[in-house]
């Protein structure tokens, strides 16, 4: 089951909305098909970030994958813990394993993303 | 699951870094019955053997084992395999899945009529118990003394969980453990029996990702990432296996050269100041210039370290050197190691 209240990227991202920013990271999915995650690469705080465009990678022992922003904007912060224990993300993926904070250029991109219910059935759950 | 040379396998059953920490720590179960078994016999066997690897078989006593590459005439590297001394006419080949009908083709090309050859790998099991508790555990489903079996040596016919059982102390991970060669008929109740005790005691079954992990903290090499056809055992590391002294052997001419002259490159090992993962055929370089290649390079869960194996140019090999490895256009510092980067504690023998 995929936590209601985000929205999902077709790559396996998930985008919670605070207020007017953006909290990212990437779904259990995707970390179970990962397995134990080595190393992540984040952008820089104040770059750009484009909709679905890579902003950064993800790599663990068996695959390295780009990570792609479910929204555009500027990144306003980064999960600097995720450089000592990437292993969160097999673990808590949702929680302290978010990525980035985005400030987002317009909130309407989030109307492309899946709800919760279609990401199931993309990633093929009941 | 998947395709491995020419098998299904399984990257991992619970996970890469448990099934890893649980051989370093108490035991893994791997199915490695991907592995090519040749049977060869007759008076011909052990010349023909000797003529084709380059480690010494005539010292090989009935029930011991030895590990050798066996090279092309131009020294190259065929295979790395082990070699069963069976009984004085009597051996047994044990080689990588990937070559496996290469190298029967191989063996046969050079055979004369005074050896008998055949490809026992559809009929032949082996499943790998390693780790600080493999003994233990194993023991539990044998009344043979387990303890006296050597290191790299065997013993065929041996009762485990009610079948009957090639165990032989080898293995692939740098812990003590058994490799076991069964009827290909009894595999899977073996695996069962030997699960239903293990689990216990913290013993997982583990896969091929665990399996490279283990092997490369071991600084042990895999053949067709760290060598193949165009690399020769000395370049490798491997001048140890090469018995130079013991008389004409495929490769001998090439191999004495390069001990006589040295090589143009060698294999070491690196680690990694960051944590992401150097893969086959990434460029290392040295003060900017390209000196070579990575051959092999994962995450090692028990060093916690980014590690590899690279095949470069002998000027600045020697462990405590810096060197860069290309990561998605990155250089990534790192420092020349020694081998292995993990020793498992030797512990008295039990």
């Amino acid at each position: 089951m995929y936590p209601t209240e985000l929205r999902y990227s077709k790559e396996h991202e998930w985008a919670k909305v605070e207020g007017n920013r953006v909290r990212v990271g990437i779904t259990q999915f995707a970390a179970d098909r990962l397995s134990d995650v080595v190393y992540v690469e984040l952008p820089k705080v104040g770059s750009q970030v484009a909709f679905m465009q890579p902003f950064g990678v993800v790599e663990s022992v068996k695959a390295v994958s780009d990570l792609y922003a479910p929204v555009s904007g500027k990144v306003a912060e980064i999960n600097e813990a995720l450089a000592q224990k990437p292993e969160v993300i097999n673990t808590d993926p949702y929680g302290q394993a978010w990525m980035i904070v985005v400030e987002p250029t317009d909130l309407g991109e989030l109307g492309q993303l899946l709800d919760a219910g279609a990401y199931a059935a993309l990633v093929g759950e009941p | 699951m998947v395709p491995f040379g020419g098998w299904e396998m399984p990257v991992q059953y619970s996970g890469i870094m448990e099934e890893h920490r649980a051989v370093r720590t108490c035991a893994g179960l791997f199915d490695v019955s991907h592995m090519g078994e040749i049977d060869l016999a007759g008076p011909g066997a052990l010349p023909l053997v000797q003529r084709l690897v380059t480690n010494d078989v005539g010292r090989l006593a009935v029930g011991q084992a030895l590990y050798t590459p066996m090279c092309t005439d131009a020294g190259g590297i065929i295979d790395d395999l082990l070699v069963y001394r069976m009984g004085d006419e009597h051996l047994m080949l044990v080689v990588n899945a990937a070559n496996t009908a290469e190298d029967l083709a191989w063996i046969r090309d050079h055979a004369g009529g005074d050896t008998r050859i055949a490809d026992r790998t559809a009929d032949t099991a082996l499943l790998a118990l390693q780790g600080p508790r493999a003994q233990e555990i194993l023991q539990r489903l044998t009344a043979t003394p387990l303890s006296e079996i050597r290191y790299f040596c065997f013993t065929p016919g041996v009762d485990v969980a009610g079948r009957a059982v090639l165990v032989s102390r080898t293995g692939y991970t740098g812990e003590d453990g058994f490799e076991l060669y069964v009827d290909a008929g009894h595999a899977v109740q073996l695996w069962s029996a030997i699960l239903e005790t293990g689990r216990g005691s913290g013993a997982l079954p583990a896969g091929l990702g665990a399996r490279d992990t283990l092997r490369l903290e071991a600084g042990l090499l895999l053949h067709g990432s760290d060598m193949d056809q165009s690399v020769s055992p000395m370049e490798v590391g491997l001048a140890w296996t090469v018995k130079l002294a013991k008389g004409e052997f495929c490769g001998a001419p090439v191999l004495r050269r390069q001990k006589a002259q040295g090589v143009s490159r060698r294999l070491v090992g690196f680690a990694l100041r960051e944590r992401t993962i150097a893969r086959h055929g990434f460029p290392i370089r040295q003060d900017g210039e390209t000196v070579g290649r990575v051959t092999s390079g994962s995450f090692g869960p028990t060093v916690r370290r980014s590690i590899g194996l690279g095949l470069v140019s002998p000027g600045h090999a020697e462990p405590g050197e810096p060197l860069a490895v290309e990561i998605r256009g990155r250089g990534i510092e790192g420092t020349i190691a020694k081998l292995p980067f993990y020793t498992r504690p030797q512990a008295s023998a039990g």
